[in-house]
């Protein structure tokens, strides 16, 4: 009996030190995920609840969001977005899948250089990339003019309607590409040899390695870089934004729903309806990503 | 087929044909991942002329080397500004970075290490807020910082950097797998109290993961563009990413005066310089926390 209630009190003991503590020490994440989370997004929606113009402000309901999803500047731009996604996405995630076979085939000095230059511009921030490649596409001053003149050959022009959106997904995947490789590495780098060593006794291929084992062993890291990248695109805004101060006629201020919310915001003084378009947006990026992460329950990794 | 005894001694070597064609798409891929930053080392020695007329295409240096010049200019120009955003930057990413990895800290501890009341809720709300877009908060976070006049202020940069929901995620996985309760156990017999097992015993351990959490969130406070140039006007106050589209703008729509490509380069060179110089000394810390979520199993 007395021993019973002694280790009664001893676990009252324990789980009252894990409520202080506990809590203790989780709670300035927890000021902060409210003050810069929760009320910001509880204030978005509120605001797009009402509509402001010369008579005032009215409660609106739902009105501002029949709006956006009629309106054609951001379905515009959404549509833009999800082409991006679709188009970037596999793009990026290729590449990034071969050169990490090649270098996890391929150990030595030259590989180990080529890894740190494919990665090199994840060092670069995104603002600086769009910047560089803003130069290398403008006719005075890239090269490509000169390269193509060599194979006797015009350069695209890049910064062009039709040439745009070619000029945004090679930004783009320069700078993303050897982050995703990086990731994708380390994962063939933590699959046991002995794996593929009795397929290789067998007479399989390297590519029937990398194909039947090396690939769906990595299948985690595959679908949260692509839960990455897919929630990165959505978002698009740093790029076009960059290289709208060099071709302002042919990326406007709706190119990306993001683009089009800042706008709203900034110069067309539309708090109410900028908010909505914002909340629209991060809506639909995490309904995506928890669509995707369904489908692929079983290999993600961000579970439990 | 033919060598399965030196395959398997080597089993990560190819032969033949696949090496050359590795070789290939390699050298392919060095040249396409390098050539903006050799274009960019390249045009930051080249006056504002030589960036249209340089005699040696755009590729190579122009007779005139105007590097020097550039960083002098970049010291006068607009009374020196690029340095105060250079500074800003710093102070954004280096401060910034530090709060938010001590939030993180704490969290990711008292999560791994502790069973208390409403946990379980709690962790969901952070694994919630891995998935929400952080652009999806900025125009919120502007509309709310007009309504209390914190916009233009350093700290409308500064604060929203704290939340970090990865960072709290990445500390709570490596304390469950790398700190073990014995060991806390342990101290607390010993008579420690929580906070000095905390610092003294469980910290020490922590330091590799706090430096990933640290090194990933100063590069995300660095690469920041959105919010800072939606929350700030004054230019006094921008962060470095900022302050260079300004210029790039005033170049494009400006009159031939205004035009500063010559700043724009030399200025992008020098500021890539401290994170790139970062990146190669600290790889071994980046590598650990990209890696850290996708190779659990």
């Amino acid at each position: 009996m007395a021993s019973k209630s002694a280790a009664a009190h001893r676990d009252r003991v324990a789980a009252r030190r894990g409520n202080i503590w506990g809590w203790t020490f989780t709670i300035p994440f927890g000021i902060v995920f409210l003050l810069f989370l929760v009320i910001p997004l509880v204030y978005a929606f509120y605001m797009s609840m009402y509509t402001t113009n010369v008579f005032g402000t009215k409660f609106t309901g739902f009105a501002n969001y029949v709006r956006a999803f009629t309106d054609p500047a951001f379905l515009g731009g959404l549509g833009r977005v999800l082409l991006y996604t679709v188009v970037m996405v596999p793009i990026q995630l290729g590449l990034a899948l071969i050169f990490a076979l090649l270098l996890d085939a391929f150990k030595n000095k030259f590989a180990s250089f080529s890894r740190l230059v494919i990665f090199l511009p994840y060092a670069i921030p995104g603002v600086i990339g769009a910047l560089m490649w803003g130069f290398m596409y403008s006719k005075n001053m890239g090269p490509f003019t000169t390269i193509f003149e060599l194979f006797g050959m015009q350069a695209p022009a890049f910064l062009t309607s039709s040439g745009i959106f070619g000029a945004l997904v090679n930004v783009v995947t320069w700078q993303w590409t050897g982050y995703y490789m990086v990731i994708l590495y380390s994962a063939l780098q933590s699959i046991s040899p002995d794996l593929y060593e009795s397929a290789r006794i067998d007479g399989a291929s390297e590519l029937r390695i990398a194909w039947s084992i090396k690939i769906p062993m990595c299948a985690s890291s595959l679908v949260m870089v692509t839960i990455f990248s897919l929630i990165g695109t959505l978002q698009f805004y740093t790029e076009p934004t960059v290289l709208r101060n060099q071709a302002p006629t042919v990326i406007d201020t709706s190119y990306t729903p993001n683009m089009y919310a800042g706008a709203l915001a900034f110069s067309y003084n539309q708090p109410n309806y900028a908010a909505t378009i914002s909340f629209s947006l991060g809506f639909i990026v995490v309904l995506f990503s928890i669509i995707f992460m369904r489908l692929t329950k079983r290999q993600s990794g961000l579970e439990n | 087929m033919s060598s399965t005894a030196t395959s398997a001694v080597k089993p990560n070597k190819i032969r033949g044909n696949k090496k050359i064609f590795t070789i290939v798409v390699l050298i392919v891929a060095i040249v396409y991942f390098l050539l903006p930053v050799w274009w960019l080392i390249v045009a930051s020695t080249k006056s504002n002329s030589g960036l249209f007329f340089g005699e040696h295409g755009s590729l190579w240096f122009a007779n005139k080397f105007a590097l020097w010049e550039n960083i002098k200019q970049l010291c006068t120009y607009q009374n020196g500004i690029y340095w105060r955003w250079l500074l800003n930057s710093f102070i954004y990413a280096l401060i910034g970075g530090l709060l938010s990895t001590a939030i993180s800290i704490l969290a990711g501890y008292g999560f791994a290490k502790f069973h208390f009341r409403g946990k379980k809720a709690f962790f969901n709300l952070v694994l919630g807020a891995l998935m929400i877009p952080s652009t999806a908060l900025v125009i919120p976070l502007f509309l709310i910082m007009s309504k209390i006049g914190m916009v233009n202020t350093m700290w409308a940069v500064l604060l929203p950097a704290l939340l970090n929901p990865m960072g709290v995620y990445l500390m709570r996985i490596y304390c469950q797998e790398s700190l073990p309760d014995e060991m806390i156990e342990a101290a607390r017999v010993d008579g420690a109290g929580e906070l000095r097992t905390f610092f003294q015993v469980s910290l020490p351990i922590m330091t590799p993961a706090i430096t990933t959490v640290y090194l990933l969130s100063t590069v995300g406070a660095w690469n920041n563009f959105f919010l800072p140039q939606i929350v700030l006007t004054n230019s006094k106050l921008y962060p470095i990413t900022v302050g260079l589209t300004q210029w790039q703008a005033q170049s494009q729509a400006g009159a031939a005066s205004e035009q500063v490509w010559n700043l724009v380069t030399s200025g992008s060179l020098i500021s890539v310089i401290p994170m790139v110089l970062a990146f190669l000394f600290l790889q071994k810390y980046w590598v650990g926390g990209l890696t850290a979520g996708s190779v659990k199993s």
